[in-house]
């Protein structure tokens, strides 16, 4: 019995008791599973509804194409070009070192490939990948691909790469790209633009690129894409497509560009050609120039020592930015003011012209066309300084400042590029502002007889001297220079020209200008740049200029003595065809010398050039 | 049962069977169905393939007399013992963990065999030392629980290891292990587990070393003590589960329109990880529903094992509705950020053939256990003897 109890009853009704504990647990259990579900989609669900959404929906920029520039003949000066880079994405890959070195078994990688990259990386401004190798060969292409899977965030990707063509010929003008940064980050956001450089890396910083950066940029796209947790886009739901930059037309001739910092063969200076009729600027050029695609990944060490130290200065745009007396060049300026102020007359001739003494100091003048019966014209021809002097001593620095301040001296000619500088035009007020000394705040008549042949404070940039001499062959009509001709839409083809602007006028006598021309002509022919001109399938006027680099002080000058570093720099201002004229330019050698020896024979060579180039299109200069 | 008469066509020839239990199943299946045709299109072709054989296995299982199961329960077990340790021997090794053997013409895990032999071969013992019961018939239980448990810890397979331990637990429990035993030891766990939570900053240092457990087992209990330790890694998994199933809110968000889920931000999204896909789209009252149809299959089970015939029958039928319950609320739990990322399934709703089998097979085992033997069987006799 005993037996039998046990068998129906103390284990079999433990166990149903302990079945009920069962029971109990479960229900227990869900319960506690059931109070969990809701916490979490009941309680918190606002809060993981958020994660969610901020989860799967991710805006992607999709950067513009940049518009490409050209030259007023279609030539391509910046263009993109598809090029293969191999990136790696930090973020995923654990061990840079090793699998640089790993890859540099597969794919060239230079020092300064693993340079540009870490530096890169250090200025990276959030997550992403960095090209470890730009411009890929395809051979390089293909074995890496091969070998991908053992390269876990290492990609190959064809990227847009900006290209000059034109290399170091239009440096200075088109400018150049370069990553953005800090400074340019502040600055974009300041403007509101931050959002339409996002997945965009580069911004124009020099020249055209930077001028126009609104233009060419373009307005990005995006694309609204879901994506997974692994970060990958699983589903498109919507797009917009970005708005490519507009090309832009450049009033610039790439031939003459490269004609003409060939034949400074590496000379400093400058050199800077206007079309009158509408103030385009034909050329700029600076010497030495620098090779625009070292900015675009920023600047190696050596790179940046090499250009930025050098004393050439290759990276300083002197057309735009170098002040410089203009020496004698100024003096067609002068005798504009002489017939326009009516101390001058065209044919009044003066003769002892040898020498002029100034408060006990004589300056002398030897050149045998200026001894004696000198006029305006042969003041100008010949070059003449005594002749200046004497007017300069008459008209006083307020006339002189108050002229030269019209025709634009010592401002900015307003051109479309960025930095120019204005230059210096000595007045009282300028010295006034520019000394802290009385003693030196005072002017004095000596500062005028150098102001007026060209020396002293002045200083102007070659653009300035050509845009200058631009208004003198407008008659007084001051035009804006301008480097852009034209916008194009990439998509519609659409080209909307820049019209000329007319930004002043200045009240000249025809019969003045006419007169300072001539002997302009004069001086081309028979003048201080016969010889250079000698020959010349066109009819032209110029005058040279021989700028002082500091002044002397009584000793005398000797060209062949002076250190090259204080030797005189060498200047012309030239307009051609001499009837009508299409082109007036200005050449500036940084100690080249006298005007006569150095820039004239160069602006010669380069006219030559432009004509005989132009022949062709029928636009064939001269007589 | 005259509730679900269609059910008539599963009627096994012979034997009992119990419409409500299969019908919870076939539920469960239909379920299985619906979540994976999110979760995973492609893998449903196959899960047909699991749910038929699965089912086939349950009926089969419910098919062979108990006495048969109570003899195998001593082969089962030494034979599932030896292919463990020829597991840790000759194993195949996917993820780090040797679970596999390969046979040949099958790849067998036989750590699954062990969730039904451990708990048949502890009955198998209690029945054995049923008249003179003592203490230590408890020890050799656990004894004899521990050799299968610590072939499968040694794989490693943490998840695998909980299941064996708990149903083979389960039988020592239903057995009649004195409450003065459970007591301290659920105190003692309730102590680890809080320990655990006050120390765990201390603990989770990558240099500390636990005893037992492999580094990636701590670093699951690291990552459970805090997710955000390491949100791009290991807490991963947790977080985006609990977003999963909190953005899901009350109603869900649509069956296929849970993002979290379609956009693979929910791991294992078709295993173990499929709850979240479930809570996600079908919302709390989804996941309510789910617990419910839970609660009402281990309900139902626990009444039949408290039906069975045989004392045996209780201990293994108990033990099967007890170990499918840990399957359920260890799944749910972790999947909900409440226990540790443990390898364990849904149970019936989780993609992989070799859980879904195990299951039925249990299931089946269940109803095994709870037929009464029809007159003129042997039953009476192997009980009396026994």
């Amino acid at each position: 019995m005993a037996k039998s109890m046990l068998e129906d009853g103390s284990e079999i009704v433990r166990t149903r008791r302990r079945l009920w504990w069962l029971v109990a647990a479960i229900l227990a259990g869900f319960a506690l599973l059931l109070g969990r579900m809701y916490q979490l989609q009941v309680g918190e669900h606002e809060r993981f509804r958020t994660l969610a959404d901020d989860n799967r929906q991710a805006f992607v920029p999709i950067p513009p194409h940049r518009g490409q520039i050209f030259d007023a003949r279609g030539e391509p000066l910046a263009r993109n070009v598809r090029s293969y880079t191999l990136e790696i994405d930090p973020a995923q890959v654990k061990d840079l070192e090793g699998t640089i070195e790993r890859l540099s078994a597969l794919v060239r990688i230079e020092e300064g490939d693993r340079k540009r990259f870490l530096r890169q990386m250090r200025d990276q401004r959030g997550l992403g990948s960095i090209a470890i190798r730009q411009h890929l060969t395809d051979e390089e292409v293909a074995r890496f691909v091969a070998w991908k899977f053992a390269f876990p965030g290492v990609e190959v990707q064809a990227r847009l790469f900006r290209e000059y063509p034109q290399g170091e010929a239009t440096a200075h003008v088109v400018g150049y790209l370069g990553r953005i940064n800090e400074q340019d980050l502040e600055r974009l956001e300041t403007e509101g633009l931050s959002g339409a450089y996002r997945g965009t890396d580069y911004i124009g910083k020099e020249g055209v690129e930077a001028a126009y950066e609104r233009l060419l940029h373009g307005a990005p796209g995006w694309e609204l894409l879901e994506v997974n947790a692994a970060g990958r886009a699983v589903r498109r739901l919507d797009r917009r497509e970005a708005v490519s930059g507009k090309d832009l037309v450049l009033t610039i001739d790439a031939g003459l560009q490269r004609f003409a910092l060939d034949a400074f063969a590496g000379r400093r200076g400058a050199f800077v050609a206007l079309d009158p009729r509408d103030g385009s600027v034909i050329a700029m050029v600076s010497s030495p120039s620098f090779d625009p695609r070292l900015f675009l990944d920023g600047l190696t060490q050596a790179d940046w020592e090499r250009l930025a130290l050098s004393e050439d200065r290759p990276l300083f745009n002197r057309a735009l930015r170098g002040t410089y007396p203009p020496g004698s060049t100024f003096k067609p300026f002068m005798a504009m003011l002489g017939l326009a102020s009516g101390k001058r007359q065209p044919g009044q001739r003066f003769d002892r012209q040898g020498m002029f003494e100034y408060s006990g100091v004589r300056l002398y003048d030897k050149k045998s066309n200026c001894q004696s019966g000198v006029d305006l014209h042969r003041a100008l021809t010949f070059s003449c300084n005594v002749y200046f002097y004497t007017l300069g001593n008459e008209l006083g620095i307020d006339a002189i400042s108050a002229f030269m301040g019209k025709l634009g001296f010592g401002q900015r000619t307003g051109i479309d590029l960025p930095n120019e500088a204005p230059g210096v035009l000595p007045s009282r007020e300028w010295k006034r502002q520019r000394f802290k000394k009385a003693s030196q705040q005072q002017w004095f008549g000596g500062e005028t007889l150098s102001t007026s042949i060209g020396q002293g404070y002045n200083a102007y940039t070659p653009l300035k001297m050509a845009h200058a001499l631009s208004i003198l062959v407008n008659g007084g009509v001051i035009r804006k220079p301008h480097v852009l001709a034209a916008t194009l839409d990439p998509v519609t083809g659409e080209r909307i020209p820049v019209a000329a602007e007319v930004s002043g006028f200045v009240k000249l006598d025809p019969a003045h200008v006419d007169a300072a021309l001539r002997a302009m002509v004069d001086g081309a022919r028979i003048g201080t740049s016969a010889r250079a001109f000698a020959g010349a399938a066109y009819s032209v006027g110029g005058k040279t200029g021989t700028a002082q680099v500091f002044s002397l002080q009584g000793r005398k000058y000797d060209p062949d003595a002076t250190d090259e570093d204080l030797r005189d720099h060498s200047w012309y201002i030239a307009f051609a065809p001499a009837e009508q004229p299409r082109i007036v330019a200005a050449i500036l050698v940084e100690n080249g010398g006298p005007g006569g020896k150095t820039a004239a024979p160069l602006m010669r060579q380069i006219f030559d050039y432009y004509f005989s180039s132009r022949e062709g299109t029928g636009e064939g200069g001269g007589q | 049962m005259k509730l679900m008469p269609w059910l008539a066509v599963l009627k096994p020839i012979g034997r009992p069977w119990d419409p409500p239990l299969i019908a919870c199943v076939l539920l469960f299946f239909a379920g299985g169905q619906l979540v994976l045709m999110s979760a995973s299109p492609e893998r449903v072709d196959a899960l047909w393939l699991h749910q038929i054989l699965a089912l086939m296995a349950l009926l089969a299982a419910a098919q062979v007399p108990f006495r048969w199961w109570f003899r195998l329960a001593l082969p089962l077990y030494l034979v599932g013992v030896l292919l463990l340790a020829a597991v840790l021997l000759f194993g195949d090794t996917a993820k780090g963990a040797t679970r596999w053997l390969d046979l040949g013409l099958v790849r067998i895990q036989p750590s699954e065999l062990m969730k039904l032999a451990a708990p048949l071969m502890l009955a198998w013992y209690f029945s054995l030392r049923r008249q003179s019961l003592a203490w230590w018939d408890h020890a050799v239980a656990f004894g004899l629980l521990a050799i299968p448990a610590a072939l499968i810890l040694k794989q490693p397979d943490l998840g695998t290891t909980i299941l064996v331990v708990a149903a083979g637990g389960f039988v020592v429990f239903f057995a009649g292990l004195s409450w003065r035993l459970i007591v301290p030891f659920v105190l003692a766990v309730a102590i680890g587990v809080g320990a655990l939570l006050a120390q765990g900053d201390r603990w989770c240092q990558p240099d500390v070393v636990w005893p037992m457990l492999h580094d990636y087992q701590k670093q699951r209990v690291c990552t459970l003590l805090d997710p955000e330790r390491d949100p791009l890694g290991k807490g991963f998994h947790t977080i985006q589960a609990a977003i999963a199933i909190g953005s899901g809110g009350v109603w869900g968000k649509g069956w296929r329109e849970g993002t979290q889920s379609q956009l693979s931000f929910v791991p294992e999204r078709h295993t173990d990880f499929i709850f979240a896909v479930l809570a996600e789209e079908f919302g709390f009252f989804g996941a309510a529903a789910l617990l419910a149809a839970y609660a009402l299959l281990l309900l139902r089970g626990a009444w039949l094992a408290a039906r069975s015939p045989t004392w045996a029958g209780m201990l293994v039928g108990g033990a099967v509705v007890g170990t499918t319950f840990i399957y359920a609320f260890v799944n749910v739990a972790m999947v909900s950020g409440m226990l540790p990322v443990v390898g364990v399934p849904l149970p019936f709703i989780s993609y992989g053939g070799t859980a879904l089998v195990t299951l039925a097979t249990g299931l089946g085992l269940l109803l095994s256990t709870a037929a009464r033997e029809s007159p003129g069987s042997t039953l009476s006799g192997w009980r009396r003897v026994r």
